[in-house]
């Protein structure tokens, strides 16, 4: 299958004074129609910015963005205009995405006519009632929803083109649990209704578990390990990313696992080291990690770049105490 | 057990709504012991912040109390005067916030601040407070103290500006210790780091900690004993390991069976969804309408706790007969 989408070497840095940002330095991956590919990682490590230069809402330093087989950097913005009806975002905040003075009918209206396809109201009643919302809040402002009715009004806008890809920035981190669990419901099944690929960005590993077919592990504006989302959870293999998921309280004082405490805080991004990028904070750092380090290929796409992904990994050591690990059913 | 050091009882607090004032808190019973870490857990709207605005008499203005005692050291804070309540807080209760960095003074260096505490605190002067100032931020783990000491709150990471204000606590060796989500913000890999320092401390010095938090995983890495609320009520107190492996209340058994785990995959539809808590509530177990096990008498009034173990008490008619 082609991919919908090809990031080749994608690198973006910003001036800041006397300063260069390393944002993002020299990341590719594909996504393909239909899939979720998650991107995970802590502040800082790039995840925003390559989503923002994949929708050239940032210009990219270098690298090339194909997107259905049209390298995206090579447009004019006015091409990219023409484009954006196929990929679309929904942002983090819902309430800030929001035009105050919208009315819900006006907000998911506008799409439309930028890109010539309205045609007949009853394209607004499928749209709310899509996402759950009924056609009487059409006649809504932002400020008479609640914080779950306009993540469902952020996401109904994005979907209105019934574009191929959404990028997702974190659209559930400010919700309750118990509304996190519907929004990714909803996202599922929309997925599904509208065979879309998604790009979800999201530091809440718990949710990228539940909704990702595969993930990409950001450290410092490079991806350090990539895979199929029960593989990398289930047997990471990059150090950081063994972190990361044991740094993740589990809500179950009978699971024992041991926690890989890393040292200091994240770097900063104005100068960027040769080799492991966590060979600062690393408890296993050794000579080679101060070099460039390759991917090591894991089989069935997973892949990382740790000296230590050659090794027969442990798996994760958790206790579910129901005792199922089976792997993700879609 | 032992005394204990903070008694909350029968607290209820209203606050102007449309039509009336609303209860946000009802009826809330709670004690805390000497040297135990107790997590008060619920969903946005529970009441778990408000309840720690009570107890250091930070309620907004517009809060009303509407019957109940908060005993602490045999004094009422709710009766004692502001003047009186200002010596409680930071010397005996101190409070660690959600944002670290705006709980800081955004005009003073960070090690003039905790300076400050140490001379307001443990009576000491000039430089002597200042170099204590900067052991206790070696302390929490600042390296480069004294270089860190002279950067102003902007200048920190919040994961830094979250251990100048334990230092700060340090520095006052409360009794109490009210840390209200203190990770909010904050990266997994430094939530990590600030709760071992958290355990860490609260160990070395004995203090009592309550930590507000909706993350049912960090209660069960990080207490002792837990309280569930929902909707302004405690529905259920226990040891952390009964809560999860016997919870009594129904209202506790759906939050356990809500949350997604990253440690394994479950099947969304599964999954049960949790209430929304609304506005308005008659007078019994605001659970009532969503409960699976509801009877008439719920929707009238509430029983008193009743205790399933020594320290696992629930609120709920369905005890003592279901016992277990």
């Amino acid at each position: 299958m082609e991919p919908l989408l090809r990031v080749e070497n994608l690198v973006k840095h910003y001036r800041e004074g006397p300063h260069t940002i390393h944002a993002v330095n020299g990341i590719s991956f594909d996504v393909y129609p239909g899939e979720t590919v998650g991107l995970v990682g802590e502040s800082g490590c790039g995840k925003t910015t390559t989503a923002r230069c994949l929708l050239r809402l940032e210009e990219p330093t270098s690298g090339r963005i194909v997107f259905n087989g049209q390298n995206l950097t090579a447009l004019s913005a006015s091409q990219v205009r023409a484009l954006r009806r196929h990929f679309q975002m929904v942002f983090q905040d819902a309430h800030e995405s929001l035009n105050p003075r919208f009315s819900v009918r006006r907000t998911l209206h506008e799409p439309l006519l930028l890109h010539g396809l309205f045609r007949a109201e009853s394209q607004l009643y499928e749209a709310v009632e899509r996402v759950n919302l009924e056609r009487e809040h059409l006649g809504r402002h932002p400020a008479q929803l609640s914080g779950g009715q306009k993540q469902r009004v952020g996401v109904a806008r994005a979907i209105m083109t019934h574009p191929q890809f959404v990028v997702l920035d974190e659209p559930t981190s400010s919700l309750d649990m118990s509304l996190r669990i519907h929004v990714i419901a909803l996202l599922r099944r929309l997925q599904r209704e509208l065979n879309m690929a998604y790009l979800f960005i999201s530091h809440d590993l718990s949710t990228v578990r539940h909704l990702c077919d595969r993930v990409l592990v950001m450290y410092l504006g490079r991806v350090v390990e990539m895979g199929p989302t029960e593989a990398v959870f289930a047997r990471p293999r990059h150090v950081y990313t063994q972190a990361l998921l044991s740094a993740i309280p589990i809500p179950d004082p009978t699971a024992k696992r041991e926690r890989i405490l890393l040292k200091g805080e994240t770097p900063s991004l104005r100068e960027i080291k040769v080799g492991c990028g966590l060979q600062d904070r690393c408890p296993y750092v050794a000579d080679e990690c101060l070099r460039p380090v390759p991917f090591y290929d894991l089989g069935d796409g997973h892949q990382a770049a740790c000296r230590l992904a050659r090794q027969e990994p442990q798996a994760m050591p958790t206790q579910a105490r129901h005792g199922d690990s089976e792997g993700k059913l879609r | 057990m032992s005394k204990a050091l903070l008694h909350i009882e029968d607290l209820s607090l209203t606050f102007p709504a449309e039509g009336g004032r609303r209860r946000v808190l009802d009826r809330v019973t709670l004690d805390l012991y000497p040297n135990e870490v107790l997590g008060l857990v619920g969903e946005s709207g529970s009441g778990k912040t408000i309840t720690s605005l009570a107890v250091m008499g930070l309620l907004p203005p517009t809060a009303r109390i509407g019957g109940g005692h908060v005993w602490f050291e045999g004094r009422d804070l709710l009766a004692l005067p502001e003047r009186d309540l200002r010596q409680v807080r930071g010397k005996h209760i101190a409070m660690i916030f959600q944002n670290p960095r705006a709980a800081l003074n955004p005009l003073m260096r960070a090690g003039e601040q905790v300076a400050r505490a140490v001379r307001l605190h443990r009576g000491l002067s000039g430089k002597a407070a200042y170099d204590t100032a900067i052991e206790l931020l070696r302390h929490v783990g600042i390296s480069d103290a004294a270089a860190r000491a002279r950067a102003y709150p902007h200048q920190l990471s919040g994961g830094m500006a979250q251990r100048v204000l334990v230092a700060m606590m340090l520095a006052c060796q409360p009794r109490l210790l009210i840390a209200d989500e203190p990770t909010t913000g904050l990266d997994v890999t430094i939530q990590a780091q600030i709760f071992e320092l958290i355990k860490e401390v609260q160990a070395e010095t004995g203090a009592t900690l309550l930590l507000i938090t909706h993350d049912l995983g960090v209660v069960s890495e990080v207490c002792q004993r837990v309280a569930v609320m929902y909707a302004g009520q405690i529905m259920e107190v226990a040891p952390v390991e009964a809560l999860f492996a016997r919870p009594q209340h129904p209202y506790t058994e759906l939050l356990l069976q809500s949350l997604l785990r990253v440690d394994r995959y479950s099947d969304l539809n599964t999954i049960p969804a949790l209430p929304q808590i609304t506005l308005t509530y008659g007078s019994g177990c605001r659970f009532a309408n969503r409960c699976p096990d509801v009877r008439a008498v719920c929707r009238e009034h509430r029983p008193p706790p009743f205790a399933v173990t020594s320290g696992h008490a629930v609120i709920c008619h369905k005890y003592p007969e279901e016992a277990p």
